[in-house]
């Protein structure tokens, strides 16, 4: 009986103490798992340093976070989604459909993406977009004909590779780094193979642009045999394949590589090193900027987001010698000009 | 016929005793790769986690000096300023205790946790009173200096790692000489907030045993009254027909089904459907009371199951004794039968909640997993409706971020989700020790 008591009263206690949160008074960050670091550098930087709380920052990835950012406007809804690639116009229409018209865009620096293996394992220390190319490509071209994918060891792609079995670890689909992986490396090794040139003739389309897409399909498609194997997770999980497999290269952040560089070594890229110069003077070819996307009409509800904006990207924060440059990212030599931006609330157009 | 003894086994015998015999080993066999198994895994957590509730810190001298301080108030980043007047304190610090160095301030700094300046800040702001006097302060080391002193971190790597320097672990040795720097008990690792990617050293798990400790409120509540009403119903009123049967069935079905399927039904009912129509704070995003409501779902079969099994085990002579003397079939039930079935209700319940406790994969989807922000709830709708994580998913967050010094915390988190579990546990056993009854 007293059981029964003590459960009912459990339940009356809850009933009583639902009472109504007030509003909001948080920042609410969602995205990206390459700009998750920097965010929750700032937002931890912003409780310390303002009255405000510390802002609520969780991850999933660009696509995620700006699915969610584009779900409506609210209370309810996030605030920022941080994203590892610019927003697509279909995203925008979306976000419009739901009524997030006025979309502030911030770019808060550039990361590079290196691809690392084992430091003891084969000497992978020089790669060109065509190697990564002709080795996780699906779709080659031989003797002007079309076919799949059959070189299984470096050495077949490029004879002064290693030795060594194709296992690479990329990210998946739902990444922002997976986008730039495409365009920088597999694209523009396809074009310096000249399969573009073949794909495009054999392209099929009404017009010119569709056969262009195709074709740009054909060359950005990685093999499916399990020589190149899809991460959806972070990079930890990158991480641990590459240290199960020492013929594995994965694809980092430069800053995942650079707090792991006791484990992991890197390859240069078209001969250029990825470090914070090469990637500020855009020598390094596989480079990303880095952005942030803001609901205008928030500005006026959630108390401390337009702090939080001038914060992040201030040049104590954001700048060469701030926390964020020390954790790894580039910062942007143009941060002047988007701070301009953000304090005046311009908007994508 | 041939001669047989009783004191020679003939063949036949002897193949049954050898089978026998075989059949003992396998068994031990098998019991002894369970215990190696569990003495490997607690080896492996013990050692890759103990080091979490130990911290590094260096002891100094801090003079606050008015003027400094407000001139640091002034400023957009104002933990900047506090960093300079650290850095001060910490060359006066060496020079006292004669120790030489030429190192520039920036590379003096990574010794001491990024956090330091917001601590000392912090204390300004909470003691005026101090302004004007020099406190002694144990300020957090960095998280690569803290790894040197565990061991994690080794001199081989320094050259290549822009994070330490070969400098740096040499004014480490000299400053532990001395006694500057010391490595002692962490409450904070417990208590404290999580922090962000770049001080794993100040990492807590404060919010996350919060968090679960909410939701276990709130399941405790819902599945146990639930689960309890429902089986007394099934069990000593409903009548036996196949619609009951159909229930009885699709209850054990329900404790089959895979967590991760709660949690999209959750998503889906509490936080897409409920939310928006009933427009409460409490139904939202990284909500306890929707990750407790989430987790009630997952446990309420348990709770139904264990609450009949000892429905069960109460002899009807009792239910029989009762109603020959006049009680209704309400008093039979709530003064005879459910006193004695406490016991088993009890213990079912607790299983539950130690199993909801642990469970990750449907807060997942709910957002229970917070990369930051949580932190101490002021008021006790933000205890059960502010942004909030918990045990497992602060476990899971830990083992994503890149510095290995989160590693270590992950583990941490996993010893005290342990402690916790073998508390409710041991609880369990010892209800059932001392109240159950045999019939």
């Amino acid at each position: 009986m007293s059981f029964v008591k003590m459960s009912s009263s459990a339940i009356a206690m809850l009933a009583l103490s639902a009472t109504t949160l007030s509003a909001r008074d948080q920042v609410s960050i969602a995205g990206s798992s390459t700009v998750l670091p920097y965010a929750s550098i700032v937002a931890e930087a912003f409780g310390e340093n303002t009255d405000f709380p510390t802002p609520v920052v969780e991850s999933g990835g660009s696509s995620a976070g700006l699915k969610r950012f584009c779900e409506g406007v609210g209370e309810n809804t996030i605030d920022i989604a941080n994203s590892s690639r610019k927003i697509k116009a279909s995203e925008v229409e979306i976000c419009a459909q739901a009524g997030v018209t006025d979309i502030i865009e911030v770019r808060i620096g550039y990361d590079g993406i290196v691809f690392a293996s084992q430091i003891d394992g084969p000497a992978f220390t020089a790669f060109e977009p065509i190697d990564i190319y002709k080795a996780l490509g699906a779709n080659q071209v031989v003797d002007g004909q079309i076919v799949g994918n059959t070189s299984s060891t470096w050495s077949d792609v490029n004879p002064d590779l290693p030795n060594a079995e194709i296992a690479a670890f990329i990210p998946g689909t739902k990444h922002g780094t997976r986008e730039v992986f495409e365009d920088k490396v597999l694209l523009a090794g396809c074009e310096e193979a000249g399969a573009l040139d073949v794909f495009l003739a054999n392209a099929e389309g009404a017009t010119d642009k569709d056969k262009h897409n195709a074709a740009e399909k054909q060359c950005i498609a990685v093999r499916t045999d399990g020589k190149s194997v899809d991460i959806d997770g972070d990079y930890t999980e990158t991480l641990a394949s590459i240290n199960a497999n020492p013929n594995g290269i994965g694809v980092f952040g430069l800053a995942f590589y650079e707090n792991n560089t006791d484990v992991l070594k890197t390859a240069t890229v078209s001969g250029i090193e990825a470090n914070t110069d090469t990637i500020a003077s855009g020598e390094y070819p596989v480079s990303r900027p880095l952005y942030f996307y803001m609901k205008k009409a928030h500005l006026a509800v959630i108390p401390g987001l337009q702090l939080f904006a001038d914060f992040f990207i201030s040049d104590d924060l954001a700048g060469p010698d701030g926390p964020l440059a020390e954790y790894g990212l580039v910062s942007d030599p143009e941060l002047a000009a988007t701070q301009e931006a953000v304090s005046t609330g311009q908007t994508l157009k | 016929m041939t001669q047989t003894s009783l004191f020679t086994a003939d063949a036949r015998t002897t193949k049954r005793n050898r089978a026998e015999k075989r059949f003992k080993a396998y068994g031990l066999t098998a019991i002894s790769i369970g215990v190696f198994m569990l003495v490997y895994l607690l080896y492996t957590i013990l050692s890759s986690g103990l080091g979490a509730f130990f911290q590094t810190r260096v002891t100094m001298d801090i003079p606050l000096v008015q003027e400094e301080i407000i001139k640091a108030e002034k400023g957009l980043l104002k933990t900047k300023a506090y960093k300079k007047i650290i850095a001060n304190a910490l060359y006066a610090e060496l020079a006292e205790a004669g120790i030489e160095t030429t190192m520039k301030e920036k590379e003096l700094l990574g010794i001491i946790s990024g956090r330091a300046p917001a601590e000392l800040r912090s204390f300004v702001q909470e003691n005026p009173d101090q302004i004007g006097t020099t406190v002694e302060f144990k300020l957090l080391a960095g998280s690569f200096i803290d790894g040197y002193m565990k061991g994690r971190v080794v001199r081989e790597n320094a050259e290549r790692s822009k994070n330490y320097s070969i400098a740096q672990l040499d004014l480490v040795d000299q400053m532990q000489k001395a006694g500057i720097l010391k490595k002692g008990f962490n409450l904070a690792f417990i208590t404290g907030n999580d922090a962000s990617e770049s001080s794993p050293e100040a990492a807590g798990f404060g919010p996350a045993i919060l968090g679960s400790l909410a939701m276990m409120i709130v399941v405790a509540g819902c599945a146990v009254t639930l689960g309890v009403a429902a089986s007394i119903f099934l069990e000593e009123f409903a009548p036996q027909n196949r619609f009951t049967d159909i229930i009885e069935v699709n209850i054990s079905n329900l404790a089959a089904v895979p967590s991760i399927v709660f949690g999209i039904l959750g998503l889906s009912v509490f936080i897409n459907y409920l939310g928006p129509i009933s427009g409460d704070d409490w139904i939202k995003n990284n909500s306890a009371f929707v990750g407790g409501m989430v987790l009630t779902l997952m446990t309420l079969p348990t709770v139904i199951i264990a609450t009949r099994a000892s429905l069960k085990a109460v002899p009807p002579s009792i239910r029989d004794a009762a109603l020959g003397l006049g009680a209704s079939k309400l008093q039979t039930v709530f003064h005879h039968v459910l006193p004695l079935a406490a016991p088993g209700i009890l213990t079912g319940s607790i299983i539950g909640l130690a199993q909801a406790l642990g469970e990750s994969a449907p807060l997942l989807l709910i957002g229970l997993v917070l990369a930051q922000g949580a932190s101490a709830p002021d008021s006790i709708a933000e205890f059960f409706a502010g942004p909030n994580t918990a045990m497992p998913a602060q476990i899971y967050q830990w083992s994503t971020r890149a510095d290995p010094a989160f590693y270590e915390r992950a583990w941490g988190g996993i010893i005290i989700l342990l402690v916790f579990l073998l508390t409710m546990n041991i609880l369990a056993v010892i209800l059932r020790r001392r109240f159950e009854r045999r019939w």
